[in-house]
């Protein structure tokens, strides 16, 4: 039985229509993470489910009892803000003993749980400061023992990273997910950022639109996006989408003069339909062609070494792409070279609809 | 801010600053030393009879006597009673904790549900309270004296205190909500989430960090109740009169010669609860006024 099912389930502000008909049903201990581009719904779809608005269509239920019109404190839960939302009067340890005080904990036993809270957390030595006194990281942290202390049965996240600097940002995203790891609670964690969405979750929602674009695993979002936003929107640099007709064979695709098979993975759409070639930019290496690799001949325009790799920007067949190459290939700006591409995986999209037509 | 008055300015700039500031305090303080030299001065000293000629307004007093300000407190005459401020004094001590309270609590909690409870027509109520600052005191007489009359508060102290608490009111809510609307919604949020209620977020999570509006709240109030002379006037019987209107009536008597010294005394002792609470909430009053900085 799914832990938690979102069915149907819409928002309307007003005459504005936010969120429509979303379908995401999660495991138990499973680590969900909302994710998509600022405005596309999701703050609002998780305010829902923690309670804070009204749905405006459909059911929420955990498991297998409806919530949808429970109050926030009635449902389980707890919430982790992209502000922390840590109140400023009270010390660490008041802060993350609140949610026990409100429930009517006795004082020592609320005192044992922070203790045991302020040691998971590693803050032991902060919980007499104010909020004030802390540094982002260190509030993000008493944001999460609040949350932690009351042992809820799923945990809400809002952007709780986004306000950190980037090694602490990376530092963080590893101690979640190892806490997930070790609590095994059920987890929804919003944020805008698809490497975060990539590396902490088992499964994603992306969103854009107020509409779920797609729900899967990382691997089938990334390996099969559904539609021309999901791929390009996942990975980075964004997946290159070329644009291509089906030639009279009906087996392969004209790019300019090119000819390239149509990838395995891709239905054959009729004759003369125009698509959209997705080719990620990890796929390109310098050299000829192989066994399963299309060569094709381009200009360097542009090149942006980042370390580990060479972002290389390519024009071929009349349109520009970006690569990605390892550090150290021999590519020199504003030359002509020749790159092969694999196209085994390349997944195949309709240029009306964006919808991605795959084989099976 | 320029580079120009970022350098630090030389010896005879400095000078120049501190006269400049130094001449206009005293100007400034001009009033408050005349008030005070004139009530711990004699009558003669006051008038320039003989042996007193050349002192002026500003001439300090040559043997300081504090028997105005023990006549202003309890025995000058006031209308019929020669008994003094202190019975006035009393009534508008009274008068002010209790408008004041109830004007800041009211305030605080309208300007929380303004600011953080939105429901339907919210705006429409907030346009109305906003409304309620602007209407002149002159206009409302009347129609609060058929109001007293009605709810058989006329003439007494809490009639007067309700008149007060309707027109404090608008102002504490405004300034309460423009406070509260600064403060993040996720707190709130994160409380209802955490379990706590309308009240206890009020209380154990606003409450704590509201302290300059607050201080800002009281002042505004205190100065305003305290020194309100029309609405004393006008509806406060012989028994409630407030300290503003008794010393109107201790001044403007008209029997005798004016004691000015009587006078001056009456109305330092008139002023200075409100020095009292600029001095103890003065600091916090600037601060609440330019704050929005109250972070989460
Ligand atoms: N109270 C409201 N009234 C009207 N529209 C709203 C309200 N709250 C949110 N919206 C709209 O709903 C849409 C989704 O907002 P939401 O906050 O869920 O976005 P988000 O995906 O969380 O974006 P971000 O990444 O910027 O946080 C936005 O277009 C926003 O303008
Ligand atoms: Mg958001």
């Amino acid at each position: 039985m799914a832990a938690l099912s979102i069915e149907g389930v819409g928002k309307v502000f007003g005459e504005a229509e936010v969120l429509r008909d979303i379908n995401i049903e999660i495991e138990a201990g499973e680590f969900l993470v909302l994710v998509g581009p600022s405005g596309c719904g999701k703050s609002t779809l998780l305010n829902m489910v923690a309670g804070l608005l009204s749905i405006s269509s459909g059911r929420i239920s955990f498991d297998g009892q409806r919530i949808d019109n429970l109050e926030p404190k009635d449902r389980n839960i707890a919430m982790v803000f992209q502000s922390y939302a840590l109140y400023p009067a009270m010390s660490v340890e008041k802060n993350i003993a609140f949610p026990l005080r409100m429930a009517g904990l006795p004082k020592d036993a609320q005192m044992q749980k922070v203790g045991e809270v302020c040691a998971l957390l590693q803050i032991e030595h902060l919980r007499k400061r104010k909020p004030a006194a802390l540094s982002g990281g260190q509030r993000q942290r008493v944001a999460m023992g609040r949350a932690l202390v009351r042992d809820p049965k799923l945990f809400l996240f809002d952007e709780p990273l986004s306000n950190l600097d980037a090694k602490l940002r990376v530092d963080m995203r590893t101690e979640i997910k190892r806490l997930h790891q070790r609590l095994g609670t059920t987890i929804i964690y919003v944020t805008h950022d698809q490497v975060e969405a990539m590396t902490m979750a088992n499964r994603i929602a992306v969103m854009e639109g107020g509409i779920v674009q797609q729900f899967g695993t990382p691997a089938e979002i990334y390996d099969r996006p559904a539609n021309t936003f999901v791929a390009t929107f996942m990975g980075s640099p964004a997946m290159n989408l070329l644009d291509a007709v089906v030639d009279e064979s009906g087996t392969a695709l004209a790019l300019g003069d090119l000819r390239v098979p149509i990838p395995p993975i891709a239905a054959a759409p009729p004759p003369g339909t125009p698509v959209k070639l997705g080719l990620r930019p990890e796929w390109f290496d310098v050299g000829g062609a192989g066994e399963g690799r299309v060569a094709l001949p381009g200009h360097i325009d542009l090149i942006e070494p980042t370390g580990p790799d060479i972002y290389a920007s390519v024009e071929m067949v009349g349109q520009r792409l970006v690569t990605r190459l390892p550090a150290g290939t021999d590519v020199t700006q504003n030359t002509a070279c020749t790159l092969s591409v694999s196209i085994e995986n390349a997944p195949l999209f309709d240029a009306q609809t964006g919808l991605a037509l795959y084989a099976d | 801010m320029t580079v120009e008055a970022a350098r630090t300015p030389g010896t005879l700039q400095r000078v120049l600053i501190y006269a400049v500031l130094l001449l206009a305090a005293l100007f400034f303080l001009m009033p408050l030393a005349a008030m005070v030299f004139t009530s711990l001065k004699t009558m003669p000293e006051i008038t320039g009879a003989a042996g007193f000629e050349s002192n002026t307004i500003l001439t300090p007093p040559q043997a300081p006597s504090t028997e105005a300000w023990g006549t202003a407190w309890q025995s000058a005459c006031i209308a019929v009673a020669c008994e003094g401020l202190r019975g006035y004094f009393w009534n508008s001590i009274v008068m002010v904790v209790f408008a004041v309270f109830f004007s800041v609590m009211f305030g605080a909690i309208n300007g929380y549900v303004l600011a953080k409870w939105r429901f339907r027509g919210d705006n429409i109520i907030f346009g109305m309270l906003l409304f309620g600052c602007f209407i002149p005191f002159q206009i409302v007489l009347i129609p609060m004296a058929r109001l007293l009359g009605f709810l058989d508060m006329a003439g007494t102290l809490h009639g007067l205190i309700f008149v007060h608490l309707c027109y404090g009111i608008p102002f504490t809510t405004l300034f309460f909500r423009n406070f509260y609307v600064t403060i993040p919604d996720e707190l709130i949020s994160a409380g209802r989430i955490d379990g706590a209620g309308f009240w206890s977020i009020f209380f154990l999570i606003l409450m704590p960090i509201s302290l300059p509006i607050f201080v800002v709240a009281i002042i505004w109030q205190f100065t305003n109740v305290w020194n309100d002379f029309l609405f004393g006037a006008s509806f406060a019987g012989a028994d409630a009169r407030p300290l503003m209107v008794a010393l109107n009536n201790l001044v403007n008597t008209s029997t005798g010669t004016k004691a000015y010294n009587v006078d001056m005394a009456g109305a330092m002792i008139a002023a200075l609860p409100t020095i009292l609470v600029y001095v103890v909430g003065g600091r916090y009053f600037v601060r609440g006024l330019t704050s929005g900085a109250v972070k989460g």
